[in-house]
């Protein structure tokens, strides 16, 4: 008889959880859908944010200024120049005189590369010997450079095969007669390839997740509704899912609207396995929504919260990998960046989107994002009270 | 007849501020209870208290039988708390706004609860319009809805007054009254002095302690205060000369002028000069319950000053 009582007891409790759950996730939903200016925001940020990054900040850019030292002005060095033009990447700006004086365009930044054509680049070739062409290449930047000295070799290769006929056709056969010799001057590793559209879903849903949600709770607060809520029987853990139901609808939405679009129009899919990703998707908007609703518990203002959230939302652009290659950093900026939970995301996200990485590729990554999860959730809850004890304002 | 509060030496302090002093109040179930003190006197603290929503620093009791510190679930349950700014959500419907506070307390029949209320409100007409568009009246009148919705058996009303016109006011106490009749305990803050008169009975609160509790009436009496009223011309002259005299207090109503103090001497001594001037007609009365809460405020004062 007790038994059947307490059972009772626990699916009544378990009744007035979920309605009151129910009930902030309603009205917040309400708040939302009244709201109509937020909400196309919510959903337009990531489309503009996307064609953005995609196509206004372009990472394979072309007609890249060049300058030609042609010692040699034969109609074979001419090919091999015109070959080099014809890949798009370079366009010959300058024709300068000596090599000091290319260095010179080189080193100010007039110019991306320096095509140099030896003086005795035809005598070697018709000789049959191995002869070079050398290219300097600005490589500050090293995304500018990757795909232009990619292109080189194979287009010198193709055009000299076309064009060697008659006694030089037998030259033109074996492909390392012409050698390209290619320096990376300024930063020789080039090794900062990332790319830009698996980051950007990282920092869309951090931004509009962490935002949202401190918002949310420290309007309450500032509104004077907050006392009215917590003077009903609802409970912080109750008032804190009700209110992150609608917003984690918000972050899904957002994460298959990024998806879509980075499919459709840059031909990046999903090459591991969808189901991880999706979880991986799911413990992050959890992540970032924690976050929001811990920033709200240290605000009093909605003005506190938005300038917190920019606090913690800066370093997610800066120091996670997105804008900068993480192993570029010095080792504090580092250990801060592997405190984010966009750093571990986007490690996933380029995994799965780029490598098609494997769960065991991934594991330290998602369970990092878990122990996040964990920490700020337990965090909040201690610090958001039932009562208005913390931060009450000696009352009128 | 069973004790809807009965709370003792509740204290709060914020920082250093001793902001509710060794409160001990208690009210029976029925009665409406007005607590009346100036500003910062500590009522919405105590209220506050009362409902769970801040943590006393000292003192303990009971609302409605359950411990204010180990109970709250079940405290909150069973009261209806209307705070002091609009505590609804402007941006939702006011329908809305009911359906999330009966879903909040797990109410059955919701749609009829509601439905009625509404007719109640006289608001059915309008229950699609934001709550935001709505005026104080109104607004007021939806908060009392909202927190009558669970059927409490003890409201604490935060000022449900301020801003709203006569009329509206007038209409609130009706309800208050009607709703004490039906058995529930009411305890309202206030600043008007009609109002207090309204309360069954009423808590005085002065930075922080209980300085009288009791019906209108014995407060009045209990107060030992002697008042006199004088009618006639050039009264806003004869009040400023009479506010400077120690232990005074005097306040012009338009024709009339209120003069009391508690030193029945001192009060003859101090109208002595003006009695027999022809323009003015003197009565004795009995100090209005402003007159006693002014007197009051001043001893706090002096207490606060002198400690």
């Amino acid at each position: 008889m007790q038994r059947t009582a307490r059972v009772r007891q626990q699916e009544s409790a378990l009744r007035g959880f979920r309605g009151r759950v129910t009930a902030v996730t309603i009205k917040e939903v309400l708040s939302i859908l009244h709201d109509r200016a937020s909400l196309m925001l919510m959903l337009l940020v990531p489309v503009i944010q996307l064609l953005l990054f995609g196509y206004a900040i372009d990472t394979d850019p072309r007609h890249l200024p060049t300058a030609v030292v042609a010692a040699d002005q034969s109609t074979i060095s001419r090919t091999v120049l015109s070959a080099l033009a014809n890949t798009g990447y370079m366009e010959f700006t300058h024709r300068p005189q000596t090599e000091a004086e290319a260095n010179a365009l080189l080193q100010r930044g007039e110019v991306q590369f320096v095509v140099k054509v030896p003086s005795d680049f035809t005598r070697r070739l018709v000789r049959g010997e191995r002869t070079q062409v050398l290219i300097d290449a600005d490589a500050t930047d090293p995304m500018t450079v990757t795909n232009p000295l990619a292109a080189a070799g194979p287009a010198i290769e193709q055009a000299l095969r076309r064009d060697l006929i008659g006694p030089l056709k037998a030259l033109g056969g074996h492909s390392d007669a012409v050698e390209l010799v290619i320096h990376r001057r300024y930063n020789p590793e080039g090794k900062a390839r990332f790319d830009t559209v698996p980051g950007l879903l990282a920092v869309i849903l951090s931004v509009s997740m962490v935002l949202m949600t401190a918002l949310a709770v420290t309007r309450e607060y500032e509104l004077g509704t907050m006392e009215n809520l917590l003077a009903t029987p609802a409970r912080p853990l109750e008032v804190m899912i009700g209110k992150i139901c609608p917003y984690f609808f918000v972050g899904s939405i957002q994460t298959m609207v990024i998806l879509l679009l980075s499919w459709l129009l840059f031909g990046i899919g999903i090459r591991g396995s969808a189901a991880l990703f999706a979880l991986a998707a799911v413990l992050f908007i959890l992540v970032n929504l924690a976050i929001g609703f811990m920033i709200s518990t240290v605000s009093k203002t909605q003005l506190q919260a938005m300038h917190s959230a920019v606090v913690v939302l800066l370093p997610v652009t800066l120091l996670t990998g997105f804008m900068f290659p993480f192993r570029g950093m010095p080792s504090w900026a580092q250990a801060v960046g592997e405190m984010l939970p966009a750093t571990h995301f986007i490690r996933i996200t380029r995994g799965l989107m780029l490598k098609g990485a494997s769960f065991d590729d991934i594991a330290r990554e998602l369970a990092a994002l878990a122990v996040m999860l964990i920490v700020v959730s337990a965090l909040t809850l201690s610090r958001y009270r039932q009562t208005l004890d913390t931060g009450a304002k000696p009352a009128a | 007849m069973s004790l809807a509060i009965e709370v003792h030496d509740l204290v709060k302090r914020f920082g250093s501020r001793t902001v509710v002093d060794h409160l001990s109040l208690s009210l029976e179930q029925g009665r409406v209870c007005g607590f009346v003190g100036p500003n910062g006197s500590g009522k919405t603290t105590s209220l506050r208290m009362i409902c769970g929503l801040l943590t006393p620093d000292g003192g303990g009791g009971t609302c409605l039988g359950h411990d204010l510190l180990r109970e709250r679930e079940a405290i909150k349950r069973q009261i209806g708390y209307m705070t002091q700014r609009f505590g609804l959500y402007e941006d939702l419907t006011i329908r809305e706004n009911l359906e999330f506070i009966g879903r909040i307390y797990g109410l059955d029949r919701l749609h009829g609860r509601i439905d009625d209320a509404l007719e109640r409100l006289n608001l059915a007409t309008r229950q699609s319009q934001r709550t935001g568009s709505l005026s104080g009246g109104w607004k007021q009148r939806l908060a009392l809805a909202a927190c009558l919705l669970h059927e409490p058996k003890l409201l604490l009303l935060d000022e449900p007054t301020a801003g709203v016109d006569p009329r509206a006011r007038r209409a609130f106490w009706d309800e208050i009254h009607d709703l004490a009749a039906h058995g529930m305990t009411v305890l309202v803050s206030t600043h008007y002095m009609d109002e207090a008169e309204r309360c069954h009975e009423l808590a005085y609160l002065a930075y922080g302690e209980l300085l009288a509790h009791g019906a209108a009436a014995e407060i009045v009496s209990r107060s030992g205060l002697h008042a006199f009223v004088a009618l006639g011309g050039g009264l806003d002259h004869l009040a400023t000369s009479l506010r400077g005299v120690q232990g005074i207090n005097a306040a012009a109503f338009g024709a009339t002028l209120h003069v009391s103090s508690a030193d029945p001497i001192a009060l003859e001594e101090a109208i002595a000069p003006f009695r027999h001037d022809p323009a003015l007609r003197w009565h004795e009365v009995q100090p209005t319950l402003e007159d006693v809460f002014i007197h009051l405020m001043g001893d706090a004062r002096d207490n606060a000053a002198d400690g």
